[in-house]
Parts: C-alpha cells; sequence; structure tokens
C-alpha cells in the first residue's frame, strides 16, 4: 500500500509544483487523472525516487521511503514506466528486460512479456533499444520492462501515449490480470476512460492538488458528466 | 609453456590468446593459423586451402586464400610479453575470387618493465573479385610496468569487383596510445564494412585514421566507430571519404566522454561525382542522465548503470 503524506515539490525558482498532495491507495489499481500540467507526472517522479520532495513523506507499506533514492527504492519494489521511453544505443530489449527482471529469460518468457504488450518477441528481443523502434514500439518495451519487475508497486505514467488501438487494449488486459492476480498494486496516470473505468479508486490533481478523490463508483460518473469541472483559473471542463 | 598442436608460447600468450582470438587451451586453434610472440613463430599450420608463409625480405607471413575456399578462419594473432620489444611485421593477405573466410587477427601487448613494449602490424589485404572477408581484430595492454604499451596496426585494402570486407575492431582497455591507420581502394561494386569500438582509461591515448577511396561504380562504405574516453584520455578519430563515381559513404562516429576524457573527431567528406551519396554523423557527450535513471529504476546503482550503458555502447 502507498501513502502519500502532505507532499510538497517546487522548481529550484519556488514555484510550486506540488502543493500538500495526501493520499493513501486502498484498492489494487488506483488511477491519477488531471488536466495537462498539473503536476502528475511530477508526483509519480516523486513516488518512484525520480525527484526528492521538498517536504512530506511517502510510505509504502507503513515504511517511510522518503530519503531512499530510485535504486534503493526500486529495490525495496517500486517500478516506474517512464512516460518518454528512453533509447539506449547498444543495449538491446532482451538486455533491458532482464535487467528488470534480474534474471536471464529464455525466448518463451521474453515473448509472454512482451505479448503482454502486444508485442512479438521473435522480432524484438535482439533489437537495439534505439531510434530505430518507432516511438509505440519504444513505449509498449518501455512497460514491459516495469512488468518484469513484478513489483510491489508499479507506476505507470500515460501508459497509453503513443500506442495503437490494439495494443492499447492489450494493456488494459495487462492491468486487469495484475490487478485480479498478482500481489502487486498499480498507480497509473492516464486520461483514458478505459483505464479510468477498471481503476479502484481515482484521484484527480491539477494545479499541483488532489481536486476529488474517491472509488470508482463515486469519481467517475463526475468527470463523464461535466459534473466536476476542473477549479483551475485558466481552465473550465478540460480535466479529461 | 604450453604445447599444444605445434604451437610454444608463455603462459603471458596464453592468457592474452584467450583474450584477443577466443583461443582455447584444450582444443586449440582449428584450421591455419600463426601466433606470433615477441618478435618470433609461436606456432604455425597451414590448411589445404590456406597457406601461411614466411617472407624472405622482411619480417612476417604471406597468408594465401585458394579461389573459392569457403567457411575457414584463419587465426594470426600477436602478443609482446615483456619489456623493450619494439615488434614490426608485415602481413599480406591474397583472398582468392570467390574465397569467403573468417581472419582472426588479434594483439596483446604485456609490460611489467620500465620501458616501451610496441606491437606495428603492417597488414596487406589483396581481395580478388567475388570474395569476401569477415576480419575481427582484438587489441588489448596488460601489465604493471611504467613503460608504455603500443598497438600501431595499419591496414591497407585493395578490393576487387564485388568483393566484401567486413572489419570488426576492439581495444579493450590497458593500451597506453595506439594510431590505427586504416586504408581501402574499392572497385566495382566492392563494399567494406567498419565496426570499431575504442575503451581509452587513465591516460591513454587512441587515435584512428580512415581513409575510403570509393573509385568503382556503386562501391560503398559504412564505418561506424563508437568509442568510450574515461579519465584523463585522449581520443582522436579522422575519417576521410572519397567519393570518386556512383557510390554509397556513410560514416558514424559516436562517443561517451567521462570523467576529464576527451575526443576529438574530424570527418571528411571529398566527393568527385554527381552520383556519389556520402553521409557522416558524429556525436560525442556524456552519458544522457535519463538513460541512468531508468537503468537506477531498474534498481542498479548509479555506478553499474553507467558501466552497463559502456558495456552496452562498446558490445
Amino acid at each position: 500500500m502507498l501513502e502519500i503524506k502532505d507532499l510538497h515539490w517546487s522548481l529550484p525558482d519556488g514555484s510550486s509544483i506540488i502543493n500538500g498532495v495526501s493520499f493513501k491507495t486502498r484498492g489494487k489499481l488506483t488511477v491519477i487523472t488531471g488536466p495537462n500540467g498539473g503536476g502528475k507526472t511530477t508526483l509519480a517522479k516523486l513516488i518512484s525516487g525520480v525527484e526528492q520532495p521538498t517536504s512530506g513523506a511517502i510510505l509504502l507499506d507503513g515504511e517511510d521511503i522518503t530519503a531512499l533514492d530510485i535504486t534503493e527504492r526500486a529495490k525495496k519494489g517500486v517500478a516506474y514506466a517512464f512516460q518518454q521511453p528512453v533509447r539506449f544505443k547498444g543495449l538491446t530489449v532482451r538486455d533491458l528486460i532482464e535487467l528488470a527482471s534480474g534474471n536471464s529469460l529464455n525466448t518463451g518468457e521474453l515473448c509472454e512479456l512482451l505479448g503482454k504488450v502486444g508485442l512479438c518477441a521473435e522480432e524484438y528481443i535482439d533489437r537495439e533499444m534505439n531510434t530505430s523502434l518507432s516511438g509505440g514500439e519504444a513505449k509498449r518495451i518501455e512497460i514491459a520492462t516495469v512488468l518484469a519487475r513484478r513489483a510491489k508497486l508499479s507506476v505507470f505514467d500515460e501508459p497509453e501515449a503513443g500506442i495503437d488501438l490494439w495494443s492499447f487494449s492489450r494493456l488494459v488486459q495487462t492491468f486487469e490480470e495484475i490487478r485480479s492476480k498478482s500481489d502487486g498494486s498499480l498507480v497509473v496516470i492516464s486520461h483514458q476512460e478505459r483505464i479510468l473505468s477498471i481503476a479502484d479508486d481515482i484521484i484527480v490533481v491539477a494545479d499541483g492538488k488532489i481536486r476529488i478523490s474517491g472509488t470508482k463508483d463515486e469519481v467517475l460518473p463526475k468527470l463523464l458528466s461535466g459534473e466536476y469541472t476542473c477549479s483551475c483559473p485558466k481552465r473550465t471542463g478540460d480535466c479529461l | 609453456m604450453s604445447d599444444i598442436m605445434n604451437v610454444n608460447f608463455n603462459s603471458i600468450t596464453g592468457e592474452m590468446l584467450k583474450v584477443i582470438s577466443d583461443y582455447d587451451p584444450v582444443a586449440g586453434f582449428k584450421g591455419a593459423y600463426n601466433i606470433r610472440e615477441d618478435s618470433s613463430c609461436a606456432g604455425r599450420q597451414s590448411s589445404e586451402n590456406i597457406t601461411i608463409s614466411s617472407k624472405t625480405d622482411k619480417p612476417g607471413i604471406d597468408i594465401t586464400v585458394k579461389p573459392q575456399t569457403k567457411g575457414e578462419t584463419v587465426f594470426i594473432p600477436a602478443c609482446v610479453t615483456h619489456t623493450a620489444v619494439d615488434d614490426l611485421v608485415y602481413n599480406d593477405f591474397y583472398i582468392g575470387e570467390g574465397a569467403d573466410v573468417v581472419i582472426v587477427a588479434g594483439c596483446g601487448v604485456h609490460n611489467e618493465g620500465e620501458e616501451d613494449a610496441r606491437h606495428n602490424g603492417i597488414h596487406r589485404f589483396f581481395l580478388e573479385p567475388n570474395s569476401r572477408v569477415v576480419y575481427k581484430e582484438k587489441h588489448i595492454g596488460t601489465g604493471n610496468g611504467t613503460g608504455l604499451k603500443k598497438i600501431d596496426p595499419v591496414t591497407e585494402c585493395f578490393m576487387k569487383e564485388n568483393s566484401y570486407l567486413e572489419m570488426d575492431t576492439v581495444q579493450l582497455g590497458g593500451v597506453d596510445k595506439s594510431t590505427r591507420t586504416t586504408s581501402a581502394e574499392l572497385g566495382d561494386n566492392a563494399k567494406i564494412v567498419v565496426r570499431e569500438r575504442i575503451m581509452t582509461d587513465n591516460a591513454e591515448e587512441a587515435v584512428s585514421k580512415f581513409h575510403v577511396k570509393l573509385n568503382g561504380a556503386d562501391s560503398g562504405v559504412d564505418l561506424v566507430s563508437r568509442s568510450v574516453a574515461r579519465g584523463n584520455s585522449y581520443q582522436a578519430f579522422y575519417s576521410a571519404v572519397d567519393g570518386n563515381n556512383r557510390c554509397t559513404g556513410h560514416s558514424a562516429c559516436d562517443a561517451i566522454i567521462a570523467d576529464n576524457g576527451r575526443v576529438d573527431a574530424q570527418p571528411a567528406l571529398n566527393a568527385a561525382n554527381v552520383d556519389a551519396a556520402l553521409i557522416h554523423e558524429a556525436a560525442i557527450g556524456k552519458i544522457a542522465g535519463e538513460q541512468i535513471l531508468k537503468l537506477c529504476s531498474l534498481g542498479l546503482t548509479r555506478e553499474e548503470a553507467e558501466e552497463k550503458i559502456i558495456e552496452g555502447f562498446l558490445k
């Protein structure tokens, strides 16, 4: 279980990006949504340890991991799928997935993992994770590296971005499988209704604060009906 | 001393051969080979299709591959195992028409003394029409002496029509100074592919010079150099591709610098024909921060992440 307590994060110039966020995950799948520029990606980076908070606390299964760096948090069981997949000259898809899993994997195991994101392993395992891969392919491999970790907490930052409809459908199915079969929990940043519709809880973040949160049944109807509108001064009703 | 399959070399050579030539101490080399140790021959064997003979006018050997020879490998490693050796050797490769072979070279220099130790191999390749060669070369320096470990290979390639040469060269580390000079002249439809990887650290210096003349119609070169310069090391990459006919040329220099490492890349493209299509790419920089973060997010420390990125980059 992830618990966030009064989290703050500011830019070096003092601009506040995350401003007193607190929540506790209850179910297996929590979706964070909200308008662009509202602080969702920053929140994901703070959870995974890419960034350190200015103040506040992050607890994983009751243990305070706030002071841990990204490596230490990974070892504690936090996995993070970057919104923009990282490219490497020389490292292959197999290299990255084996690093993620911590083991050598046979073709069947690689195929199973890549299949969860709609890729055929045979075509990809020996390809370099470089610019020869399309944005959608790289994104799906990025997600596969997180699935390979079988982590206690997996954080996905807009997993739908850049991938095709068929792969997206497979990914939604994978999230559902994780939720029903795995011990790990998921925090997914998303604007997609199909992902929101499989959430246990939904948190809406805007302007660095939580604007609304609750179970899917409590929050999603408000978002879809337009009952909830963003309170950002320059935005109205564009939170999804 | 080892004495396996007509070879007789010391234990230092034995260890270096494992690295530079994938030598198996039990099985030995299969097929033709010539092992050079401290300016002498430490073992030689010809095969039915590949003949190795000593030069009579200067140090070195002639390697003659019969036309249509297919699937054979010839090993020609050279090792310098002590200080105050300045080894100079001339090796000529005559590749018969239609042959398709692998040549495994490689050089190790070990120096525990105060004076310099150096190997300078001057290789010439004569590729007849329709022949095909994969050339593999690894370089390594070992030993804790204060004398320098130097390797200065010179490679000259003369490629007739429809011939193909693939050069895979690696400098693994420990070589204090190296200057690698490679030139090639290509006939019609001849192709040369070069993959170079160089790692330098401490105060090491490595210079690579390439000059490829695309003289034949539809000839082509694909040259990719990847290098990592750490510590206070210095690397220079000079390439010149001359497009003298309808041809394609691509050269790329990718370098990672760390610590106080320095890399100087100076590519040149010289087109003398309107149908010469020549491209160069160059990128020099430190390891990208997001690459380190990604691997750290998989549980690697920053140091482990850097090593893994460099290992992959030079793979």
